[in-house]
């Protein structure tokens, strides 16, 4: 049994990496009906970006402290900015001048927009993994014989308070509010004086931020990095988003969490274990898509003709 | 082009490629041209795909894979079992085509980008069990050793001209299958279902099965381009059907026009050209020049994805189009030129 509540820890850590990165799917989905190819680059973007700061502050190993929340502070918002921008400058060069094109066109675009990203990490950090520092420190507590460990809290924590803000933002704010009319009926929405394109940009920006941060925890959990990392990660990534609903952000996070713990999990009872996680997964994503395309939480939408 | 050398023009390139080995005695230039027969082979079954019936399949590799491993398990020592190579040229497109539909029941209710993530997850998904069911496949290794074609009792031997002109047989059926399929019933259809699939639906087309023969056809392409390149490079391993091969292949198409043959055929052989032959010359020149630090091989991935996003966003017909696909893009964004046109036509029908 112990096995078995070992993996839903790890499960619950590698899903709160994966839902930050559905909500980007989910967002962008939700207001533009587009699957962002390119957001798991973004993601693998980010842990580079996070490893150019930590090396610029000169942190190469583990910091204590006030030093620590410092450090981790800076890395993660430095991170969140850069993938943002990148966000919003893809969807400026790449995807506005197809919002109206046949929807296959704007996807076409995302997945060279992909290639171009990975090819760009590729040159600027080479081909082979590149290692991570360990900045926080980790001593592991056992709870009745399960190993926890502190960067595991780490993870699910920030992910969660992360998942906090963003609800409390889209709920609560003018600009949510914006967003949410926007996703509704984007011509209503313009009518009712609400600014689409910044409205679109900005939910690109929130959306390749959060992909930033979960680059960043994710290049601290597993202390290790390369330019193709974000293809698996985002495949996986998009899975949770339509498994939970697309287009709902409740629901990306409800599926980040059930991608991680189903991979987990098969890892450790599937013969042969984790050379078969990604069949499983995909194989998730095809059962979800035929028997319940709307997902765990999302409306079933009558298609628009 | 006056319609006499429009004509002629098919048959006299026919005749420079079928002479081409004799004129030029480079066995490497002939083997590119071979490598470069299988790509257009596998453009030509993803056009029946994508740029016929409007279906995004990112997962073509996979079928590519099948082929490929038919070959491998079905003629080497693997098994001990000896299939010749003309009657796997039947065997595995049929096998492809079953697997097409196997992908393809289930799935192509899903609307295009939907349908688009699911192919990609296939793609995936072959490669990855060839890799681990390594008691069957030898895993990363691969198989190597196929058995070696052999006509009249003549075996093909190491050099690629066999292999470049049993291509070149096998691309000009496969431009004449593509050419009647489009003016076909079965192809109107097709076209039908692309422009819009609930106004086919209502003009009684079967929409599940016309674009599950699209998902047919164009996977036992894509088999027969694997048993021709797997026999021919004499080894089949996982890591040659990545997602990139998938891509490369819609490079292609998005280079020379979707839905349009001779574009699809002109976008591979280009692409091919630039791949395996511009980016390594440029780069030996370059290092011959001094720059030893620069290697154009490593900007491939740049190159697809710049054509794919370039493209989509200025041209998206391809360089050379299918007339009716450039009227769908045009229509679609607005274009002003197409909406006056449009307008002037209807000033004038009512005048």
């Amino acid at each position: 049994m112990d096995v078995f509540f070992q993996q839903i820890v790890n499960g619950l850590s590698l899903g709160g990496i994966y839902a930050l990165i559905a909500l980007g799917y989910t967002m962008v989905y939700g207001i533009i009906e587009l699957i962002n190819f390119a957001h798991g680059d973004v993601y693998t973007l980010g842990t580079f970006f996070s490893l150019a700061i930590l090396t610029a502050l000169g942190v190469s190993g583990e910091v204590h402290g006030v030093a620590l929340v410092g450090v981790v502070a800076v890395t993660i918002v430095g991170a969140m900015l850069l993938c943002g921008l990148t966000g919003v400058l893809i969807e400026r060069l790449a995807y506005r001048r197809l919002r109206n094109a046949p929807r296959l066109a704007p996807l076409i675009t995302a997945i060279g927009v992909s290639f171009i990203l990975e090819n760009v990490m590729q040159l600027w950090r080479g081909p082979s993994p590149v290692p991570f520092p360990d900045v926080i420190p980790n001593p592991s507590f056992a709870i009745g014989g399960v190993d926890v460990s502190a960067k595991q809290v780490a993870v699910i924590l920030l992910a969660v308070a992360m998942m906090a803000a963003l609800q409390l933002f889209i709920t609560r704010t003018r600009l949510g509010k914006a967003m949410r009319a926007t996703a509704q009926d984007r011509d209503a929405a313009q009518l009712m004086g609400i600014d689409i394109n910044t409205t679109i940009a900005l939910t690109f920006l929130i959306g390749s931020a959060l992909a930033g941060a979960a680059g960043f925890v994710s290049g601290v959990y597993y202390g290790t990095t390369w330019f193709y990392n974000g293809f698996e990660a985002g495949l996986k990534a998009f899975t949770a988003a339509v498994l939970g609903g697309i287009g709902n952000v409740t629901g990306a996070m409800l599926g980040g969490f059930l991608i991680g713990l189903i991979e987990a999990i098969a890892t450790q009872y599937i013969p042969g274990g984790a050379q078969w996680t990604n069949v499983v997964v995909f194989s998730v994503l095809v059962l979800v898509l035929i028997f319940r395309p709307s997902g765990l939480l999302g409306e079933s939408l009558p298609e628009k003709v | 082009m006056p319609p006499v050398l429009r004509r002629a023009g098919p048959f006299v390139l026919g005749l420079v490629l079928v002479a081409y080995p004799f004129l030029d005695r480079n066995n490497s230039h002939v083997d590119f041209l071979a490598n470069a027969g299988a790509f257009i082979l596998l453009a030509l079954g993803l056009n029946i795909v994508v740029g016929f019936a409007g279906l995004l399949d990112l997962g073509y590799a996979a079928f590519f894979a099948i082929g490929s491993y038919s070959y491998a398990m079905l003629a080497s020592q693997q098994f001990g079992v000896h299939v010749p190579f003309w009657l796997m040229l039947i065997v595995a497109p049929v096998i492809a085509a079953l697997f097409g539909v196997l992908l393809g029941a289930p799935t192509l209710r899903l609307r295009g980008d939907y349908l688009a993530i699911v192919t990609l997850g296939f793609g995936e998904i072959v490669p990855q069990t060839f890799l681990n069911l390594s008691q069957y496949t030898n895993g990363p290794n691969g198989i190597s050793s196929l058995d070696q074609p052999s006509l009249f009792g003549h075996p093909f031997g190491f050099s690629a001209t066999p292999y470049y002109y049993v291509l070149l047989v096998l691309i000009a059926l496969g431009l004449l299958a593509a050419r009647n399929l489009q003016n076909s019933r079965l192809g109107r259809a097709w076209m039908a279902i692309r422009e819009d699939e609930l106004a086919a639906r209502h003009m009684g087309i079967n929409v599940t099965a016309t674009k599950l023969s699209a998902f047919a056809l164009g996977a036992s392409f894509s088999g027969l381009a694997g048993v021709v390149y797997a026999a021919k490079l004499d080894l089949v391993s996982p890591d040659q059907f990545q997602f990139s091969v998938s891509v490369l292949v819609l490079s292609m198409l998005v280079l020379g026009g979707m839905g349009n043959i001779w574009g699809v055929v002109a976008g591979s052989f280009v692409l091919s050209f630039v791949n395996s032959f511009l980016l390594p010359q440029s780069t030996s020149l370059a290092h011959a020049a001094g720059f030893a630090n620069l290697d154009f091989t490593n900007y491939r991935f740049m190159l697809y994805g710049a054509i794919l996003v370039l493209m989509m966003l200025f041209r998206p017909e391809g360089l050379i189009p299918s007339r009716q696909r450039a009227a769908e893009f045009h229509e679609a964004s607005g274009d002003p030129r197409l909406e006056a046109q449009e307008q002037a036509e209807y000033e004038g029908a009512a005048g």
